[in-house]
Formats: C-alpha cells, sequence, structure tokens
C-alpha cells in the first residue's frame, strides 16, 4: 500500500509539475517535450486506477502519434512565440479572476455537501470490478455486444480517409509513375533500335 | 451451406444498412478502377443501389439479430422517415448530376459521399441508443463536411466546408457532452433503458436536465434551428448548388426525426421539462426565418432561411407532443422535401447567358421566354409561402391543427403570423419573374429527361395534393397511431 501511496504521489506530482512546465517553458519545443512527460505521468495514474488498457492508449495514440505530429510541426513552423506573449500581461487580470472562481468552485465542491447529495449522483452505477483485465473485458464485449457500433465506426474511417483523399489529392501529369506491366513486358527488340548511319551524315 | 446459413445470410442482406455498405463499397471500387465516364457510372450505379435499399425499406423484413435491437430499432414513423431520407438521396443525385458535369467537378466520390451520408441517416433515424446516435450523426455530417468543400478552387466552396466542420464539431462535443451527462445519471446509454430508469426516479434531477438541453442544443445545431443556424446561409451559399440542393433536401430530414424520437422517447414522460425549449426554438426559427428572408439577393441564402423558417414551423409538431403533431410533421417533411426537390431541380438547369442563375434578379423576364418554367417556380413559391390549394397549406394546416389540440393556440397564431410575414419574400420572386423589366437576357434550360421527370412529378403533386390529401393523412393517422400505442 505504502508503494501504491508513494507511485501515486510520483506520477501526479511529476505530471502537474510537468505541465506547469508546458505552458511556462520558453522552448516551445521544450513544452511538447514537456506535454509528453505529463502524459506519460497520466498512464501511469490510470495504471494505478486499474484501467492498464486506458493507460497503453495512452502512451500509444497520445505519445506515439499525437505528440510526435505535434513535434514536428512545432519545428516545423516558424512561428514567434515573443510576440504571442506580448498580450500576457494585458490578460493576466482576467486570467486571475478565471483561476479564482475556479478555486472557489473546487472549494465549494470539496469542503461542503452541496454537490455530493445524494440526489445527484444516486443513480450512476459503478462498472464491475472483476479479476481479469479490463484490454480482454473490451475485447469481448467490442466483438460481440458493440459489434454495430465497432462496424460504424469502421465506416466512418473509410468515409474519412475517402474524404481527405478527395479534398487533396492532385493528379500530376509531370511526375512519373512505375507501370509494373511495361517493364515487365520490354524486351530488347523493343528496347533497342539498331539503324545504319551513312558515314559523315549522323542521324 | 446448410439451409440454416442460407437464410440466415438472406436476412442480413434484407437488411437496408448493411446492403447500403456493401453496394456503396462496391461502386467505390467500380468508379477507382475505371478510367472513363467513371461520375457517369458511379452516379448511376448510386443511384440503383439507393432504389434498391429503398424497396428494402419498405419491405421491413422483421430480422433480429444477436444484439443489434438494443442499438437498433424499426417502427413505422422510422420506416417512413428513412424512405423519405433514401428517396430525398435519390431525387438530389439525379437533379445534380448534369450540373456536376458542366462545373467540372465530375468526380466519382461525390454520389459514393452521398450513399454513405444516406447510410449515416439510416443508423441516425433507427438509433435506439446514445453511441449509435453519436455515430450516425457523425457519418452524416463528416460525408457532408467533405462534399461542402468539393470544389477545391473555390474560395467559398472552401470556407463553408471549413465552417460547417468547425461548427459541427463543436456542436458534437456539446451533445455528446449532454450524452455524457445522461449516461452519468441514468447509468446507462439505451433509450429504452433511460426512459425506465427516469420512470422510476419520477423526477429529473439538475444533471439529467442539463445533459437533456445540452443533447437538444446538438440536434438544434443539426436541424438548423434558431439560435443555432448561424451556419446555414453561409454553408448554403458557398457549397455549390447541387450540393446545397443535397443538404436542403436530406439531413433536415433526418435530424427532425431523431429530435423527435429523442424528445418523444426517452423523455416522453417529462413534456414540460423540453417543450420550454422547443416552443422557443420553434417561435424563433419561424420569425427569423421569416425576417431575415426578406433582405436576401442570392437564391440559395433566401432557401436557407426559408428552411430555417420551415424547421420552426416542423418543431411545432413537436412541441404539440400528440398524434396529430406526429401527423402533421410527416405530411409537412414529405411536402418540404417535394418542393425543395422541385425549386432545385429548376435552380440546377436553369442558365443566363452561360452561367447559372445565383441571385433573384437575375430571374427577372423570366416568364417571357420559359412561361412553363416560371410557372413552375411561381406554384413552387406559392406552395413554399403556404397558399391554399397547393400542397405548402396542407403541411402548415396540419401542424396548426396538431397545436391547437395541443392547447398552445399562441404558438399556431405566431405560426401564421410569421407565415404571413414570409409569404411577402415568396411572391417578391414571382414578382420579379412576372413584372420586373427585362434586360439582356438569355435563358437556357438544360433540364436532363430523368430530372425533367421528377420536376413534373413534383409540380402535379404539388398542384393536385388538394385532390387527394386523405391518402397522406391516412398513412399519418397510422403512423402516428403506431407511435403511441
Amino acid at each position: 500500500m505504502i508503494i501504491y501511496t508513494l507511485s501515486f504521489y510520483l506520477f501526479s506530482t511529476i505530471a502537474v509539475l510537468s505541465a506547469l512546465m508546458v505552458i511556462s517553458s520558453k522552448n516551445s519545443v521544450h513544452s511538447v517535450l514537456f506535454l509528453i512527460l505529463s502524459f506519460v505521468n497520466a498512464a501511469g495514474l490510470f495504471v494505478l486506477l486499474g484501467a492498464e488498457f486506458l493507460a497503453m492508449i495512452l502512451l500509444v495514440v497520445y505519445v506515439g502519434a499525437v505528440a510526435v505530429l505535434f513535434l514536428f510541426v512545432v519545428m516545423m513552423l516558424d512561428i514567434n512565440y515573443i510576440k504571442l506573449r506580448e498580450g500576457f500581461l494585458q490578460y493576466l487580470p482576467f486570467g486571475v479572476l478565471l483561476g479564482i472562481v475556479l478555486i472557489v468552485e473546487l472549494g465549494i465542491a470539496f469542503f461542503t455537501e452541496t454537490f455530493s447529495e445524494m440526489s445527484l449522483v444516486e443513480y450512476a452505477q459503478m462498472p464491475e470490478i472483476t479479476i481479469t483485465e479490463n484490454t480482454k473485458l473490451l475485447g469481448f464485449v467490442l466483438y460481440t455486444k458493440y459489434f454495430y457500433l465497432f462496424q460504424i465506426s469502421g465506416i466512418i474511417l473509410l468515409v474519412a480517409m475517402i474524404g481527405s483523399i478527395t479534398l487533396t489529392l492532385r493528379q500530376r501529369e509531370i511526375s512519373k509513375k512505375q507501370i509494373i506491366s511495361d517493364q515487365n513486358n520490354a524486351d530488347a527488340s523493343k528496347a533497342i533500335i539498331k539503324k545504319k548511319i551513312k558515314l559523315r551524315e549522323g542521324i | 451451406m446448410s439451409l440454416r446459413m442460407q437464410n440466415n445470410l438472406l436476412a442480413i442482406f434484407m437488411m437496408p444498412e448493411i446492403t447500403l455498405v456493401l453496394l456503396t463499397t462496391i461502386i467505390l471500387l467500380i468508379g477507382l478502377f475505371q478510367k472513363k465516364n467513371s461520375f457517369s457510372n458511379v452516379t448511376n450505379l448510386s443511384v440503383i443501389a439507393l432504389f434498391f435499399v429503398f424497396f428494402l425499406i419498405y419491405l421491413n423484413r422483421e430480422f433480429s439479430f444477436a444484439s443489434y435491437n438494443y442499438f437498433f430499432k424499426s417502427s413505422l414513423l422510422i420506416q417512413f422517415f428513412k424512405s423519405i431520407v433514401v428517396l430525398g438521396s435519390i431525387a438530389s443525385i439525379i437533379i445534380s448530376k448534369s450540373y456536376f458535369e458542366e462545373l467540372k467537378l465530375s468526380r466519382f466520390e461525390i454520389p459514393v459521399l452521398i450513399s454513405f451520408s444516406t447510410l449515416g441517416m439510416l443508423i441516425l433515424i433507427s438509433s435506439n441508443d446514445l453511441i449509435s446516435m453519436y455515430l450516425g450523426i457523425e457519418l452524416q455530417s463528416l460525408t457532408l463536411y467533405v462534399v461542402a468543400a468539393i470544389k477545391r478552387d473555390s474560395i467559398q466552396s472552401a470556407e463553408s466546408g471549413v465552417k460547417y466542420f468547425v461548427l459541427g464539431a463543436l456542436s458534437s462535443g456539446i451533445l455528446l457532452y449532454g450524452c455524457s451527462l445522461i449516461y452519468g445519471f441514468t447509468g446507462t446509454t439505451n433509450f429504452e433503458e433511460i426512459r425506465l430508469s427516469l420512470i422510476s426516479i419520477n423526477h429529473l434531477s439538475l444533471g439529467i436536465i442539463f445533459g437533456l438541453v445540452f443533447v437538444l442544443v446538438g440536434l438544434a445545431f443539426k436541424v438548423s434551428a434558431v439560435p443555432f443556424h448561424m451556419w446555414t446561409p453561409d454553408v448554403y451559399e458557398g457549397a455549390p448548388t447541387s450540393i446545397t440542393a443535397f443538404f436542403a433536401i436530406v439531413p433536415k430530414v433526418s435530424a427532425v426525426a431523431i429530435i423527435y424520437r429523442f424528445c418523444l422517447e426517452p423523455f416522453g414522460n417529462f413534456y414540460s421539462e423540453w417543450s420550454q425549449i422547443i416552443i422557443f426554438l420553434s417561435i424563433s426559427s419561424m420569425f427569423l426565418g421569416a425576417i431575415a428572408a426578406i433582405a436576401q439577393q442570392s437564391i440559395k441564402r433566401l432557401l436557407a432561411y426559408s428552411s430555417i423558417g420551415h424547421v420552426g414551423y416542423i418543431l411545432i409538431g413537436l412541441a404539440s407532443a400528440n398524434a396529430a403533431g406526429i401527423k402533421g410533421v410527416i405530411i409537412y417533411m414529405l411536402i418540404y422535401v417535394v418542393m425543395n426537390i422541385a425549386i432545385f431541380s429548376i435552380i440546377l438547369s436553369l442558365k443566363n447567358n452561360n452561367s447559372y442563375i445565383e441571385k433573384i434578379s437575375e430571374l427577372s423576364g423570366l416568364s417571357k421566354s420559359k412561361p412553363i418554367i416560371s410557372l413552375s417556380i411561381a406554384i413552387i413559391m406559392l406552395s413554399l409561402a403556404g397558399i391554399p390549394p397547393f400542397a405548402g397549406f396542407f403541411g402548415k394546416f396540419y401542424i396548426f391543427i396538431a397545436a391547437v389540440e395541443a392547447d398552445l393556440i399562441f404558438l399556431a397564431v405566431l405560426g401564421v403570423i410569421s407565415s404571413v410575414i414570409s409569404a411577402y419574400y415568396y411572391l417578391r420572386i414571382i414578382k420579379v419573374l412576372y413584372f420586373d423589366e427585362v434586360d439582356d437576357c438569355n435563358y437556357q434550360s438544360i433540364i436532363t429527361s430523368q430530372s425533367l421527370v421528377l420536376l413534373i412529378c413534383a409540380i402535379l403533386f404539388l398542384s393536385f395534393f388538394v385532390f387527394y390529401p386523405s391518402v397522406f393523412v391516412t398513412i399519418g393517422t397510422t403512423i402516428s397511431l403506431d407511435f403511441f400505442q
């Protein structure tokens, strides 16, 4: 139990600190790297909650794909971040106000009974806690009970693919393509032409 | 293969959605591997496929697969809306074919995307669960975003696509948030189970009301009810006209069907909670549709505001929440779709000095050179305005009857007032057609024979509805009784 508590505080401290660094670091590449660190720690928190599938998905999708893509975008685009920060002081009072409101709301939720009344959350069900790992459980329902939804999601992805190709693909006349059948059909008789060249005339 | 397996396979292919997916995928491959005429062939094949799907919906063989009933439902109302959606898609593909070819936009992906969008609408209409509702909306909208931006070299088309995408994504987010709240407070996403759970609670807690409001806001975006209508005029104007025709004819039907089902099925016992929202949406849509359209010069923008106004009348039927309301909306929806098919088949075929007509003023003097077409436009406009012998009047009539039966007389009165205001701009088009000074004009009508047939049918339907309303009233009564049994 001590290890559990220790690892919870480790993950959550690093997650919060790296999230702070995301918005405060000067170099935007560093920001993205801290974002990745924050995601990894959030994945650790999910593992502690017993949601290891969600943790792995977070790593694969957010760290593996989204954050890396983000990193590329940040490196490719030449954004002047100093200019972006110019309005910071101007909007500071508003930001502080929002922060105070949020803290007060959280305080109300935490210290009073207003939001933990039975009437509000009485009917929410907790999912069953079982011994089997939840990847397996998801697999059981994904292809049986939720097969219909799974298929529709597949069609949505197909439509997304068709749509992005339709909107971006341009046929270029200049670009040369490899036509395999032509290459296979080529032989010496077609490729080489013998010509008799007369002396001192050329072709 | 045993007999049982054969029967199962047959039952699977008798399901309209599965057949539509398979046929559309096959058609996509045909279009991909065909070198010449791919657009024309794919268009014809899509129309045939959609007709086939329509007959499957009409046959409605009972199917109960493993757990489809949990996410998927079929009833007479759903069947009716599904058939209108499919017929509307067929009509919009037919009337837009020549326009795409003229504009050199003849890409075979367009009919394929429209078929996929139709599939999304079928899923949406027959969804029996919050998740399948959301996925249906996403499948429908994703294709619409793409086709709105299909004219890649035009800034307006790209703008309309991006605008639609951003606002659509926002509305989907709001909808999803509402769904998550409803799930959190009832513990289920299934419509029937939500209904049962709400009955056992017997009052709506704050969280469920929040969820209900968010979902209704998301759906109001999709039906473009005021105050969530802002995207409609811009998207209608920016998209190529044939795509606008599709936007005006089809997605409205599916969104209206789901907003009806969402209010009346899971939340059917909590009329007082959602009726205020629906009444507000209805009144504001009717009046904004009537007043904002007056100043419009572009035909497409005018039709956008007109469709916003029509959504207002359609929502009156929902606010009444009785059998007469369902009957009214069934008749109204049918007439609305036919009127839009008719007006867009004309707009998509009429050229002035070798360019398609976009502005109302370009119609001046059409009555001299094309008397039959201008007579048709006049009939459609009178019908849209709801002036008696034509069909549009009956749509409004049955809706107002429903409102009166539900003791919402003020709503009916406001509906009549706004329809009088909107009559101004419909009649203005007739005035431009018949009485305005003729400049240099050189009208051409390049209507294809298929869309001519559609146009003639639609005009006959609108003109002679007065002689046979009983047919449609019977259909409406049967469906509404089935819904409320």
